[in-house]
């Protein structure tokens, strides 16, 4: 059965509007929708771009570190279910790589955790079904094959918001002692990334694919990804850095030029998606 | 604001010279700089007005400050550039499968951009003042067999892991948060390269984030400038000295 199938038919367009913002996504998720505006307010954080260096902006700092620490219990408690559920090939490739990214996942919350001390957070009540939409775990019946698309997509779009949203916070943390760990937590991130692209690529015989590579391209959320996950690629498509279109400065065209760089995504952007999973 | 520069210690990096004559090292400093504990000079300086040598042939030294560190990652994408582009003329690429073909063609697209990119960063941040960009190095890739497909992918693990390390480490010492951005923007792309090098080139499927550059807290490599330094200069492949007296260490 054709893998991308089954994640076309699994996407609701209902339940997951195309459009990324935030009133739309609010609309159409109701109830939870207001969580997850709930679940962003302690997040709000703006971006860096253009903001005066602000060294001593421990709340800043705080609040960064509070956004990853929730993302990475998001992730954690999902690669451990996923591990749980049986629904992985045993012995698999899939297996291997979700069992290493676990660790990691798990060794980010407790690193966070420790850095974080009085300030830490308690990990929110995550549903992986996002209401419904999905059945990654196999828990409601969906069957092995929907259930293991699900997982692979869904690994992905955690893994690509991680980088993202990592990167959007890396200017609440400069001049703070959190700085470089969080820029290594954000490259293990970005391997983690480009594993899960490439294995869902494998999966689905699609190695070749120009928007299933291990990087980003254009804005594209690559086949088989749901609707819903677009948010998290939105913005990808920049081609201009430090004020420079680098389509026109270099002989490589848009693919190339985007896929060269990752975006930074705001800290709202990065709750709204995360809260999608978030219970309470 | 004119400060004294501290001198440091020079020793000289030839790590291989004797297996490789024909090879010349990146030497840091007017005397080359050899085994560990390689000191690089360090400038408070806010400013980026370090001394400038008007000799055109004098070695060239990255900078202080912020363009310093922009220099640098310019080094290391050239580096990676000159790699690629020479993987993409060699035989073993011509007839490597396709997937991995593909993999090798855009990370030569990758790191090209990345190496483009700096020379105009680096360019509009010294507002045209070229003697304060690092120059078109040249590079010795004799020790790569460009035929061999162990050759070829375990040079470029070596060079990704180094430019994700090279990031992390520099990431902190640099003082303007849109430089930070940027160099978050490149990072996580270099590190979605190593995975991929990483996912090919070894057998196990844990490799893309093995433990020798994950460690138990989840936390990927961090190098300084000044051992990324020595240890690109161990390779061989830097042909052009430069120096690097005036890097800030953080």
């Amino acid at each position: 059965m054709n893998i991308i199938k089954f994640l076309d038919e699994f996407t609701s367009e209902n339940l997951l509007a195309k459009t990324s913002s935030r009133r739309d996504v609010f609309g159409t998720f109701g109830s939870l929708g207001k969580k997850a505006a709930l679940a962003a307010i302690p997040f709000g954080l703006a971006t860096s771009s253009g903001k005066a260096y602000a060294a001593q902006d421990q709340n800043a700092a705080i609040g960064a570190l509070q956004l990853a620490l929730t993302l990475e219990y998001l992730e954690a408690e999902f690669y451990l279910k996923a591990l749980e559920s049986g629904v992985l090939p045993g012995g698999s490739r899939a297996e291997a790589v979700y069992q290493q990214i676990s660790k990691h996942e798990s060794a980010h919350v407790a690193f966070l955790k420790s850095g974080l001390g009085d300030n830490s957070i308690e990990s929110p009540e995550f549903d992986f079904t996002a209401g419904g939409a999905f059945d990654p775990f196999n828990y409601n019946g969906t069957g092995q094959e929907v259930a293991y698309a699900q997982l692979l997509a869904l690994a992905q779009a955690f893994e690509d918001t991680g980088v993202r949203a990592y990167k959007g916070q890396a200017g609440n943390l400069m001049g703070t002692q959190f700085l470089t760990p969080a820029l290594q937590i954000h490259s293990v991130e970005a391997r983690h990334a480009s594993e899960v692209r490439r294995l869902r690529a494998d999966v689905m015989g699609l190695n070749l694919e120009q928007n299933a590579l291990g990087w980003i391209t254009l804005d594209n959320k690559g086949p088989g990804m749901p609707e819903a996950t677009q948010a998290v690629y939105n913005g990808e498509e920049n081609v201009t850095q430090g004020e420079v279109n680098l389509v026109d400065a270099t002989a490589f065209d848009a693919v190339a030029v985007s896929q060269s760089f990752d975006e930074p995504m705001s800290g709202e952007t990065a709750s709204t998606i995360a809260g999608l999973f978030i219970v309470s | 604001m004119k400060k004294p520069m501290i001198k440091v210690q020079h020793r000289k990096i030839a790590a291989n010279e004797a297996d490789n004559s024909r090879r010349q090292f990146l030497k840091i400093g007017s005397i080359a700089v050899v085994g560990s504990g390689l000191l690089l000079s360090c400038s408070s300086d806010d400013d980026f007005t370090g001394p400038v040598d008007p000799d055109p042939n004098a070695v060239f030294d990255l900078g202080s400050g912020d363009v310093g560190i922009l220099n640098y990652a310019y080094a290391l994408e050239q580096l990676e550039a000159a790699f690629y582009t020479q993987v993409l003329d060699g035989s073993y690429w011509a007839s490597a499968s396709a997937q991995e073909r593909l993999i090798l063609e855009d990370l030569y697209k990758h790191e090209v951009i990345h190496r483009d990119f700096f020379k105009a960063a680096i360019t509009g941040a010294v507002n045209g003042d070229t003697s304060k960009v690092l120059p078109e190095l040249e590079f010795d890739f004799s020790s790569v067999d460009f035929g061999n497909r162990s050759s070829v992918l375990g040079t470029a693990r070596v060079l990704e892991d180094t430019g994700v390390a090279a990031y992390n480490g520099a990431g902190s010492l640099l003082e303007t948060p849109d430089y930070l951005v940027i160099a978050g923007k490149i990072v996580s792309v270099e590190a979605r390269h190593a995975a991929a090098i990483r996912s090919i080139f070894f057998d196990d499927p844990k490799a893309f984030a093995g433990d020798d550059v994950v460690n138990a807290n989840g936390l990927d490599v961090a190098q300084s400038p000044s051992d990324i330094l020595t240890a690109v200069g161990q390779t061989g492949f830097v042909k052009t000295e430069f120096t690097a007296n005036q890097l800030p260490t953080g």
